[in-house]
């Protein structure tokens, strides 16, 4: 079970009807690569966060995989176009079956 | 229509190529309205040493800037939401948490990281944070002392840095400490290691130069704890001393030695005047 596991998430509260907004995210988790060897030389086991979503409003937005070679602690920092108010739902899955989510709400105006 | 918004995006291009100029003597601003001080006039005591005092963050290059200059970029806003979560929870025989004792931390340590090291009257001794908050969990909680250096001391650290962003440093050298801060001064200035080099060959005769591919700073701690890209870990600044030590190729201290606490009292010294920067990034 990784440690200390906390999402972070950046939406703008509000935007114009068909605005791209910049969305950007991060998760604190160490993102073991599996290839690394303990000081007693036997293997750590591989622990990292292989998936992101986000949707809006039900529809998916992005769906990312993601592989072991990525470092600690993923960001994401991608586009949106805003075609009404509604949420964002962003949910990360973990090797050990963990699933971290968060919401973020937008507003028209 | 279309036309004037285009004309308004290519001007705002133009201003944020400006300002990525800029950047390198430009201010540090948090999160576009909080202005830190990364430049001052020396303190009194390293007159004939250095006119002029620099954060560590001005030496970085731009891309490493950016990264402080916005919380959400800042890998070492994890760091403080963990130590955030370890202030409000018990530990210990004790069953008291820190946040029992020292209730809000935005009152209760606002203003205490721009002063340490310090003095503590009842133990009789100079104290880094670390220690402080070593005492506490060990005297006032019940808890284990905690490892110097990276962990759950120096996220507790960065909540606590996090109430004292943007106030000047200003440790006091005179009175009880006197000694004890010119213990550090020695040390620093003194050659050590095979390599034959001062905290002061490298931080006050060459900062601005390369020393490899990296550009020198004047080994402030204004900016500790510091996230450091390279090991994405969050370092106190006994934790950053071990490192440099080991770079002249000497035997170093011990992380929570009685050397390492003079030294980090005079090197807090001779940041007086920039700001406390919370959390702050480094390569
Ligand atoms: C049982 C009560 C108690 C608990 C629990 C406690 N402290 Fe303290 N703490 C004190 C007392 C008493 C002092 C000394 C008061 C003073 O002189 O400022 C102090 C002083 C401090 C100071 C120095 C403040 C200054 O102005 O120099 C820091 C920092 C601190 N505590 C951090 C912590 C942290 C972090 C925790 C949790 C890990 C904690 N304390 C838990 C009672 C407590
Ligand atoms: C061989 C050259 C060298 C020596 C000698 C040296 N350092 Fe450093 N130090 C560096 C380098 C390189 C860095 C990383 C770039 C920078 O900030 O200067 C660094 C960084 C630092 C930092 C972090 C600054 C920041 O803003 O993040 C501190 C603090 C520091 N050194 C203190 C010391 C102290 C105290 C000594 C003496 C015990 C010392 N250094 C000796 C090379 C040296």
């Amino acid at each position: 079970m990784a440690e200390n596991v906390t999402p972070r998430v950046r939406v703008p509260s509000s935007a114009a009807a068909g605005e791209v907004i910049t969305i950007k995210t991060l998760i604190s988790h160490i993102m073991e690569s599996g290839q690394r060897k303990n000081s007693d030389g036997n293997l750590i086991p591989r622990s990292i966060i292989n998936r992101f979503t986000c949707d809006f409003n039900g529809q998916n937005v992005i769906d990312v995989t993601l592989e072991p070679a990525i470092s600690t602690n993923p960001y994401f920092e991608f586009q949106a176009q805003v075609p009404e108010a509604g949420t964002y739902t962003f949910t990360w899955y973990d090797d050990d079956g963990s699933v971290y989510t968060d919401t973020k709400d937008i507003a028209i105006g | 229509m279309t036309k004037t918004v285009l004309k308004g995006a290519i001007t705002s291009i133009a201003i944020l190529a400006g300002a990525g100029m800029a950047l390198a003597e430009g201010g540090l601003v948090i999160n576009g309205d909080l202005e830190l001080t990364t430049e001052a006039p020396a303190a009194d005591h390293l007159a004939g040493h250095l006119t002029t005092v620099y954060s560590g963050w001005v030496f970085r290059d731009s891309f490493t800037q950016a990264m402080e200059m916005d919380d959400f970029d800042n890998p070492g806003m994890l760091f403080v939401d963990a130590g955030e979560a370890m202030w409000n929870e018990p530990a210990g025989t004790s069953g008291k948490a820190c946040a029992d004792c020292h209730a809000d931390a935005s009152e209760s340590m606002a203003g205490v990281r721009a002063v340490y090291p310090k003095w503590n009257e009842a133990a009789g001794e100079v104290r880094t944070l670390e220690m402080q908050i070593n005492a506490c969990r060990t005297e006032n909680q019940g808890a284990e002392a905690l490892k110097y250096g990276k962990g759950d001391i120096v996220s507790l650290e960065a909540y606590i840095s996090m109430q004292s962003r943007g106030l000047p440093m200003n440790v006091a050298i005179d009175g009880p400490v006197a000694d004890v801060w010119a213990q550090g001064k020695e040390m620093y200035y003194t050659r050590t290691g095979q390599l034959e080099l001062s905290c002061a060959s490298c931080h006050e005769e060459n900062y601005g130069n390369l020393i490899r591919a990296e550009t020198l700073s004047q080994g402030q701690t204004n900016g500790f704890p510091v996230y450091r890209i390279k090991d994405s870990v969050l370092t106190s600044a006994s934790g950053r001393f071990v490192g440099c030590v080991r770079d002249t190729k000497a035997e170093t201290y011990k992380i929570d030695s009685s050397e390492f606490v003079a030294l980090e009292l005079y090197v807090a010294s001779r940041g007086n005047g920039l700001s406390v920067e919370g959390v702050s990034v480094r390569n």
